[in-house]
C-alpha cells in the first residue's frame, strides 16, 4: 500500500539538503559554541551563518534572533518573559480564543501572579475582528498575543494591523508564527511585531530547534536561566547541528517559497473544490482565502473524526482530527468550537496538511478516500 | 491503538442498519461524549430473533454495538438483561483506557430497547 502523509502541520520530514547540511555537526565539527579553541570557533561560527540565513529569510537583524529549543519555548518565553517584566506597568494580557496551548496555557499559569486574559472571539472564519482588539486594550494591558495562522484551521490573522494597534497604546505584541514561517512571506523589517515564534520541525528542520525574534530594543524576562549564550537571554549550551539545520531550513523555504506557496495552494484549492463538490454534508472550515497555502480543514456531518482517521490511515493516508474522543471525552477541539458550529459537525473533522512531496495524484487519492470512508461510515451512524 | 477484534468489527460491523417490523427500538446517547445510538429488536417467544444498529460515535463505539449485538441475539431477555460494559469490553480482548466508557452505549442501547419491550408487554 502506497502512503500519503497529509499532516505536516503535525511535523515535516526533514529535507535531505538539510539533513547534509546537519552531518558535519554530530561527530566532525562537534564543538561546543562557547570554547576559544578552534572547535568551538568552528561551532561558533556554523551558529552565526545559520542565525544569518534566518534573520534574512524574515528581514531581521541577526542580533534579533535567539535559539530555542522549540515553538513552545519561544511561546513560553514570549509571553511569560513579557508579562513578568512588565508586571510593574500592569497585569492584563490580550490573546484570541485559538492560540495554540504553548500561548494559552503559559497565559493561565500567569493567573497565579494575578494577570487577567482577555481572550478575543473568532468570526465562523477563525479571524479576530481588530475593532473587537481595540477595545480590549486597557491602561493596565502589558502584551497582546495573536497567531499569525492557525494551526488547526489555517486562518492568517491580520497581525500587523493588530500590532500596529497594540504599538499605538504602547503595548508589546507577540505572534506564534510556528505554522506560517516558511509558507507565506514575512517581513519584520518594518514591522510593528515585538516578538514572534519559530519552530523547526514545520519547515523540514528537526523538532527540537526553534527561535524567538527578539526585536531590537525590546526587554523581557529570560525563560532559561545558567549560562552567557545567546547574548546572556538565553541559557544552555546550543544544539548546533539542529541550528544548521534550522538555518537550511530557511535559505530553502526563501528561495522556493514564491513558487511552492502556488503549487501548494493549487493541490490546496482542488481538495477544497473537490470534496465540497463530491462529498454531501461537507464542510470547508477556517478562512476560503486567508488560509496557509498547506491547510485544509473539513468537517462532515454526522461521522466521526477519529473514526474517519482511523479509516483513512487503514488506507495509507496520515491525517489528523480536531476531534478525538479523549480520556476526558471533552469533545471537539476548542478552536472548532470557537468557530461557532454545532456538535455534529465539529465532531468530524479532519485536517489534511499538505507538503513539498505532496502531488496531484495525492490529492486524486484523498479524494476518492474520503468519498468512500463516508459512504462507509454513514451507513453505519445514527444520523442527528 | 485498537486490537484486531476491534478493528475487525469496526471495519465490518455485524447487524448494521434498521428495521421496519421490530418489537421494540431505543435511542440513547453517552453521558460523556456526543456519541449516540439506536438500536431495533425483535422478540419472538421471550429470544431476541433479530437485532439491528445505528451508531454514530468512534471506532470503539461503532465496535462495541457491533459484538454486543452480537452477544445478545438468540439469547432470552432475561439472559440478555445482564449485559455489562465489562463484558463487552472483554469480549472485544480490551479497549484503551480513555475508550472504556464507549462500550457503555452499546449496554445502554440494548437494554434501553428491551426495558420498552417490558414496558409495553
Amino acid at each position: 500500500m502506497s502512503k500519503i502523509y497529509m499532516d505536516h502541520a503535525a511535523t515535516t520530514y526533514v529535507k535531505p539538503e538539510v539533513l547534509e547540511a546537519m552531518m558535519p555537526y554530530f561527530s566532525e565539527k562537534f564543538g561546543n559554541g562557547s570554547s576559544i579553541h578552534s572547535e568551538g570557533r568552528e561551532a561558533k561560527k556554523a551558529l552565526e551563518a545559520a542565525r544569518q540565513s534566518i534573520a534574512q529569510a524574515l528581514g531581521a537583524k541577526p542580533t534579533e534572533i535567539y535559539f530555542t529549543s522549540g515553538g513552545s519555548e519561544s511561546d513560553n518565553w514570549a509571553i511569560k518573559g513579557a508579562a513578568f517584566s512588565r508586571m510593574d506597568q500592569g497585569k492584563h494580557i490580550i490573546i484570541s480564543a485559538i492560540e495554540h496551548h504553548a500561548v494559552l496555557d503559559p497565559c493561565h499559569y500567569l493567573k497565579k501572579f494575578g494577570f487577567e486574559i482577555t481572550e478575543l472571539k473568532v468570526d465562523e472564519d477563525g479571524l479576530i475582528n481588530l475593532d473587537d482588539l481595540k477595545k480590549a486594550i486597557r491602561d493596565d494591558t502589558v502584551l497582546v498575543s495573536i497567531m499569525t495562522a492557525n494551526n488547526e484551521i489555517g486562518t492568517i490573522q491580520p497581525v500587523e494591523e493588530a500590532a500596529k494597534i497594540a504599538h499605538e497604546k504602547g503595548v508589546l505584541f507577540h505572534t506564534d508564527a510556528v505554522q506560517a514561517v516558511g509558507q507565506i512571506p514575512i517581513d519584520l523589517s518594518n514591522s510593528a511585531i515585538d516578538l514572534l515564534s519559530i519552530s523547526g520541525h514545520k519547515l523540514y528542520a528537526l523538532n527540537g530547534v526553534g527561535a524567538l525574534y527578539i526585536k531590537d530594543g525590546v526587554e523581557i524576562d529570560n525563560l532559561i536561566h545558567g549560562g552567557a549564550q545567546e547574548r546572556n537571554r538565553r541559557a544552555g549550551t546550543e544544539n548546533i547541528a539542529c541550528i544548521v539545520g534550522l538555518g537550511k531550513a530557511f535559505e530553502l523555504a526563501k528561495s522556493n517559497m514564491e513558487s511552492e506557496s502556488k503549487r501548494l495552494t493549487v493541490l490546496r484549492d482542488k481538495l477544497i473544490q473537490s470534496v465540497l463538490a463530491e462529498i454531501p454534508e461537507s464542510r470547508l472550515n477556517g478562512h476560503p482565502t486567508k488560509r496557509l497555502p498547506n491547510n485544509v480543514n473539513f468537517s462532515f456531518k454526522n461521522v466521526d473524526g477519529e473514526a474517519i482517521l482511523i479509516n483513512l490511515d487503514l488506507m495509507g493516508i496520515a491525517c489528523s482530527t480536531g476531534s478525538a474522543c479523549t480520556s476526558a471525552c471533552t469533545g471537539p477541539s476548542y478552536v472548532l468550537q470557537a468557530l461557532g458550529m454545532e456538535y455534529r459537525w465539529t465532531n468530524g473533522s479532519v485536517r489534511l496538511t499538505l507538503g513539498a512531496r505532496t502531488t496531484e495524484e495525492d490529492i486524486d487519492t484523498v479524494v476518492g478516500a474520503l468519498k468512500e470512508t463516508m459512504n462507509r461510515l454513514r451507513m453505519i451512524t445514527f444520523k442527528a | 491503538m485498537y486490537n484486531d477484534v476491534v478493528m475487525d468489527h469496526f471495519q465490518h460491523p455485524r447487524n448494521v442498519g434498521d428495521m421496519a417490523d421490530a418489537t421494540s427500538v431505543a435511542e440513547v446517547g453517552s453521558q460523556e461524549c456526543g456519541d449516540t445510538m439506536k438500536v431495533f429488536i425483535k422478540i419472538k417467544d421471550d429470544v431476541i430473533d433479530d437485532i439491528k444498529f445505528q451508531t454514530y460515535g468512534c471506532a470503539a463505539a461503532i465496535a462495541s454495538s457491533s459484538i454486543a449485538t452480537e452477544m445478545v441475539k438468540g439469547k432470552t431477555v432475561t439472559e440478555a438483561k445482564k449485559l455489562t460494559k465489562n463484558d463487552v469490553v472483554t469480549e472485544l480482548g480490551g479497549l484503551p483506557d480513555q475508550k472504556i466508557h464507549c462500550s457503555l452505549l452499546a449496554v445502554d442501547g440494548i437494554l434501553g430497547a428491551i426495558e420498552a419491550y417490558e414496558k409495553n408487554k
